[in-house]
C-alpha cells in the first residue's frame, strides 16, 4: 500500500488482450490490473490507493467476456456485460427486471455505458449497487486464471472495502444465476444526497418467491452499512414462507439492525443508515403484504 | 519516460493515427495531440458531463477512459457535429433556447443531447431531465438545457 500523497506507480506494460488466452496469460504473473470500463480504475489511478499494477491489461476486445445470455435455466452474464445492457436486455427486462431496477439508479447516463458487471463486483466497493441483486439471485461469480477455472458465491466473494477472495492472477469472466422462477419478487431502494451520480448511503435488495403475502426463500442485501456487501440471514430466515404482519415486521426491522454494521462517515451517520435501512425494510415488507 | 502505445480510430469520420500514452485519458488526447479543445476538463472523475464524447454510438465521460482504449473505435466529439449547410439542430437548439450560459458545460450537455436523441428521438421532460443527469451546469441554467433537448427532438424528427 502506498502512502496517500505518492504518486501511483507507473504503467510499464500494456497489453490488449484479443482473447480470453490472451489475457489470462497477462495476468498470470499477478501484475496486471484488468481495463473494462476504467470508470472506476481511470477514476482511482492517481488516487495514489496502490490499486494499479505495472501491466494495464485491456480485456474490453476479449469477445468470451461478453454477452448475456440463458441456457438450461441459467442466466449468464458476461463481465464485461454494462448498466446500460442490464437496462436494455429484453431477456433481463422480461426475466430479471430487478436488475434493469438497480441499473437505473446507478451513477449516470455516461457512466452506466461503460461500467461493467464484472468491475463493480471486482471493484468490492462497500456501496457497489449492481452486487446487491446478484447476491439477492444467489449468483456464482466464474473466475478464470491460467491456473484454471473457478465458480464461487458471490455472497462469499468480498472480504472487506476493496478487498476480495480474488488472487491477482484471476479475472472475473462472468455471473450466473437460475432463472428466477415464476412469483420471483425483487425490489431495489436506494438512499443518497441527490438522483444521480449518489454513492448509496444505504441501498437494499429483497428478493424471494411471493405469494399470498409470503415471500418465500427471501434474500436481503444491504449495500453501505457495513465494510462488504451485508447479508442478514437472521432476518430472512425469521420472515421465511411467513404472513407478513404487524408484529413480524417489527421484529424483522429490529433483528435486521442488529444483522448490519454501518459506521459515521462524513457521507451519513450510523444512526441515519440504521434508520434508513429500517425505513427501506418496513415499506417493502408492507408492500408484499 | 513515459510508455506509448500505437492506436489507430475513426475521428469525426476520418481515420487517425495517434502515439498514445498509456497513463492519458482520451480527452488529454483528443485536447493535446489532436487541438480539439470542444471537449472540456473540469471533474476529472465522471461526476459533471463536461467531457461528454460518444464512442461506438454510447455517450461516455473521456476523461475516464484511457486513450489507449480508442483503438479501432468511432469517435464523435462536438467538433464532429460542424456540417457544411451549417451547425448541428442539436447546436442550433442550445442556441434559440438561450440554454447557454458560460458554456464550459455546453458542449458535454450538446453531446450528451445527441447522444439521448439517437436512442429516443422524442424526449419527454422528465427523460431530458434523467438521460442529463450526469452533467452539471454551475451556471444553473438547467431550465433552457431541458427545454433546448426537448426542442432538438422535435426538430430531428420533423
Amino acid at each position: 500500500m502506498l502512502p496517500q500523497n505518492k504518486c501511483p506507480p507507473e504503467i510499464e506494460d500494456y497489453v490488449s488482450a484479443q482473447s480470453l488466452a490472451e489475457a489470462v496469460a497477462a495476468m498470470a504473473d499477478g501484475q496486471g490490473s484488468a481495463l473494462a470500463g476504467g470508470s472506476d480504475l481511470w477514476a482511482q489511478k492517481d488516487s495514489g490507493n496502490g490499486r494499479m499494477r505495472k501491466r494495464l491489461v485491456n480485456i474490453n476486445r476479449v469477445p468470451d467476456l461478453r454477452g448475456v445470455s440463458e441456457a438450461g435455466g441459467v442466466i449468464r452474464l458476461g463481465a464485461l456485460t454494462t448498466m446500460t445492457e442490464l437496462l436494455e436486455s429484453t431477456l433481463l427486462r422480461d426475466k430479471v427486471p430487478v436488475l434493469a431496477k438497480t441499473a437505473d439508479r446507478f451513477a449516470s447516463s455516461q457512466i452506466r455505458n461503460v461500467a461493467t458487471i464484472g468491475g463493480n463486483i471486482a471493484n468490492a466497493s462497500p456501496a457497489g449497487d449492481a452486487v446487491l441483486p446478484l447476491i439477492g439471485l444467489d449468483a456464482q461469480v466464474e473466475l478464470v486464471s491460467k491456473r484454471g477455472k473457478r465458480s464461487l458465491p458471490l455472497d462469499s466473494f468480498f472480504r472487506g472495502p476493496g478487498k476480495t477472495v480474488m488472487e491477482a492472477d484471476e479475472l472475473i469472466a462472468a455471473v450466473e444465476f437460475a432463472t428466477p422462477p415464476k412469483g420471483f419478487h425483487g425490489v431495489f431502494c436506494k438512499s443518497g444526497p441527490r438522483p444521480a451520480l449518489e454513492i448509496s448511503v444505504v441501498a437494499m435488495c429483497l428478493t424471494g418467491i411471493l405469494k399470498g403475502g409470503k415471500l418465500t426463500g427471501p434474500r436481503l442485501v444491504f449495500g453501505a452499512v457495513g465494510p462488504t456487501p451485508m447479508r442478514c440471514v437472521k432476518t430472512e430466515a425469521l420472515i421465511d414462507g411467513k404472513a407478513l404482519d404487524d408484529a413480524l415486521i417489527a421484529e424483522a426491522l429490529a433483528i435486521m439492525a442488529t444483522e448490519i454494521a454501518p459506521i459515521d462517515d462524513f457521507r451519513a451517520s450510523k444512526w441515519y443508515r440504521t434508520q434508513m435501512a429500517q425505513t427501506f425494510l418496513e415499506a417493502e415488507l408492507n408492500a408484499c403484504r | 519516460m513515459s510508455l506509448t502505445h500505437k492506436i489507430t480510430f475513426a475521428l469525426n469520420g476520418k481515420p487517425v493515427r495517434a502515439d498514445a500514452d498509456v497513463a492519458s485519458s482520451a480527452l488529454e488526447l483528443l485536447r493535446g495531440a489532436f487541438e480539439l479543445g470542444g471537449t472540456k476538463l473540469a471533474c476529472g472523475e465522471g461526476e459533471c458531463g463536461a467531457c461528454t464524447i460518444i464512442v461506438d454510438g454510447r455517450s461516455r465521460n473521456s476523461c475516464l477512459m484511457p486513450a489507449v482504449d480508442l483503438e479501432g473505435r468511432e469517435v464523435l466529439t462536438v467538433e464532429g457535429l460542424w456540417r457544411e449547410d451549417g451547425i448541428d439542430p442539436v447546436q442550433q437548439a442550445f442556441v434559440d433556447e438561450g440554454a447557454i450560459q458560460c458554456g464550459f458545460c455546453t458542449p458535454g450537455m450538446i453531446m450528451q443531447t445527441k447522444y439521448l436523441l439517437s436512442r429516443n428521438p422524442d424526449l419527454t421532460a422528465e427523460e431530458a431531465e434523467r438521460g442529463l443527469e450526469g452533467n452539471v451546469c454551475r451556471c444553473t441554467g438547467y431550465k433552457k438545457i431541458i427545454a433546448a433537448a426537448i426542442g432538438a427532438g422535435t426538430g430531428a424528427r420533423d
